[in-house]
């Protein structure tokens, strides 16, 4: 059995005039010490799927249909307050953007001690051990010192390192990072994904990260999911996806990577044309087909079924037609 | 490492307070009045409470630089005969208990109202603020009057003057909570849709950790902002109220009762009984309102000097 497991799960957002599925159909397995990669743009689901995992959709959105099942446990059934148990303590949560995620008013010091006396009965001296056991463990620099020191006094890349370092607190069994370099600058993002890789390899800890960056996600993940409006339309083990992308959507994210070529016409980037479809304006048939260069009479009748590729182990597509494969 | 005196130092508070002669001055004398007040008993020279201490020959004795002035009454005596100074500062030691009391319990009533609506939002906000909507919608006055005429009638004058302090609290303190739960759940909508809100609840904290120990600390810059002018509009009504006969008791004047006990010997020439008070509530308003100002600036980064 999986770490956690999620299975067909659907969100749904009641809007005025009618749901709106964010999420339709989504199912995948974490194991420990896996790192996941989920990827796609803006508003395909990504976070969604993160909060989801984590019984934090906020209203009108919920969890419609499906399952969450972590050691085994229903997830999505818990109360709030069995599951505040869960969160910070057995699954942590990363964001996006370390300027915004710590408290500017508090220290460094308190907010790590508070969040451990919330799932633990220790003192404040045991607590502060263990904050500073923690901010060892991202390499910070004399940490004793740290805790009595605000947010304000820390640049963007230790910030992040000492919201990892929170979220490590209580020895979580996964970690959703959302997004966790996006507001850094890359020589940063490099060290900050090194740190994640030899945490989940340290601790043995699952990773799920959350990115709309395939190349992040080509360094760090050993499976990854791709998303578009809602649903995962190919997963793969990663070295297979980004040396052949089946689903042409995967293939246009891969085409619109910069590389190391020259800068003739041929190695210009390219992007996908069009844009992702609003949730509330999904076309028929396949979601992508109004974008897609192989689009045929068949992709704008019938939705595609997640199925799995011939000759493969877990390598499953969304497309019918996939690229190189025989269908 | 910094010490704490090192940081208080150099902080911006301190470093724009000394380059403001209006909030020094203003801090000088609010020192002075409630130093004076605290230490009253000590200070002043007569015990305005001790029925054995007054003589009433000496009542309506002008200040002692007039004629028929006695030097034993600097700024002369009210129709009892007491000292005004010994009455004064007695006075005012009444108005600032009373004025921090009320200010406290408005505090504590409105930061926990407008929290919890801020926070929780929907129906117990729609709820909370309309119950606060309904209290402003009576003046403190009417609220006022109305109480303590029920109190005076239901325990007798002897009673009501030793329940006067507590129940002055009471009513300014309840009358004026909704200023407080507005500020706070105006200052709460606004942090609570921050990142670190939701960091927090990632985290696994309950609502009632993240509001108190996430939120509120990001919300208290409006509301020591608020809370320098509600401790001048707490003395202010206990002034008026005190002024209009349904405040402290003559026998332990605050200033209003202190102004009010004057104002009717102030055409037959008694005009010190009324002047004196007037002058130190007015001094003393103004000092908490200056100083309020000042703070509300320095707490503003957008006015932020350099």
């Amino acid at each position: 059995m999986s770490l956690l497991e999620v299975k067909n799960l659907e969100v749904s957002f009641a809007l005025r005039h009618g749901d709106l599925v964010a999420l339709n159909d989504v199912s995948f397995t974490l194991d420990k010490g896996e790192r996941l990669g989920i990827v796609g743009e803006s508003g395909a689901g990504k976070s969604v799927t993160g909060f989801a995992v984590i019984n934090l959709i906020s209203k009108p959105g919920r969890i419609s249909k499906g399952e969450v099942l972590f050691d085994g446990q229903r997830l999505d059934r818990f109360s709030e307050k069995e599951m505040r148990e869960i969160r910070g303590n057995h699954i942590s949560m990363i964001f996006q953007d370390p300027m915004m995620t710590l408290n500017p008013v508090l220290t460094i010091g308190t907010q790590m001690v508070e969040t451990l006396r919330a799932h633990r009965k220790i003192s404040v001296k045991e607590a502060e051990k263990i904050a500073i056991k923690k901010l060892d463990l991202v390499h910070i620099p004399s940490p004793e010192r740290r805790l009595t020191q605000y947010p304000h006094e820390f640049s963007g890349g230790m910030r992040q390192r000492i919201i990892i370092a929170i979220a490590l607190l209580a020895e979580p069994a996964i970690i959703i990072a959302d997004e966790p370099t996006t507001a850094l600058d890359v020589t940063i993002q490099a060290e900050i994904m090194e740190l994640l890789i030899e945490l989940c390899n340290s601790q043995d800890m699952g990773l799920m990260l959350i990115t709309h960056d395939l190349g992040v996600v080509a360094e760090v993940t050993e499976r990854v999911l791709v998303m578009y409006a809602g649903k995962i339309i190919e997963t793969a083990a990663t070295s297979d996806l980004v040396t052949s992308p089946m689903h042409p959507y995967t293939k246009g994210l891969m085409n619109a990577l910069p590389g190391h070529g020259t800068c003739d016409k041929e190695n210009r980037l390219q992007q996908i044309p069009g844009s992702m479809p609003n949730l509330t304006e999904i076309a028929p048939g396949c979601s992508f087909h109004p974008r897609c260069a192989f689009c045929q009479d068949i992709c704008t009748k019938t939705v595609p079924e997640l199925r799995k590729v011939a000759g493969s182990k877990d390598r499953l597509v969304s497309c019918h037609f996939p690229i190189g494969g025989q269908n | 490492m910094q010490t704490r005196r090192q940081k208080i130092k150099d902080s911006y508070l301190l470093y724009s307070f000394k380059r403001d002669k209006v909030a020094m001055v203003s801090f000088a004398i609010l020192a002075v009045l409630l130093l004076a007040a605290l230490f009253a008993p000590l200070l002043a020279p007569y015990n305005p409470y001790d029925p054995t201490a007054i003589d009433i020959m000496d009542s309506e004795l002008p200040p002692s630089w007039m004629e028929e002035g006695e030097p034993r009454f600097f700024l002369g005596t009210d129709i009892q005969g007491r000292d005004l100074v010994s009455t004064m500062l007695y006075g005012l030691r009444i108005s600032v208990l009373i004025g921090i009391g009320a200010v406290i319990l408005q505090a504590v009533i409105g930061i926990g109202v407008g929290l919890t609506a801020g926070y929780l939002g929907g129906k117990i906000d729609a709820v909370l603020m309309r119950i606060a909507d309904v209290q402003l919608s009576f003046s403190t006055l009417m609220v006022a009057i109305i109480v303590s005429a029920i109190v005076q009638l239901s325990f007798g004058v002897g009673r009501y003057e030793q329940l006067a302090v507590p129940l002055l609290i009471v009513i300014i303190g309840i009358a004026e909570w909704p200023q407080y739960a507005r500020t706070v759940r105006a200052s709460v909508l606004g942090e609570k849709n921050k990142e670190y809100v939701e960091a927090a609840r990632v985290i696994g904290l309950d609502s009632r950790r993240i509001m108190l120990s996430h939120i509120l600390p990001n919300t208290l810059s409006p509301v020591l902002v608020i809370s320098t002018v509600q401790v001048a509009n707490a003395v202010m009504s206990e002034a008026a109220l005190s002024f209009l006969g349904l405040g402290m008791p003559v026998s332990r004047p605050s200033i209003g009762s202190l102004i009010d006990a004057g104002f009717e010997y102030i055409f037959s020439g008694a005009w010190w009984i009324t002047f004196f008070p007037a002058v130190l509530l007015i001094v003393f308003i103004l000092v908490v309102n200056l100083l309020g100002d000042w703070l509300r600036d320095v707490l503003n980064p957008k006015l932020y000097k350099g």
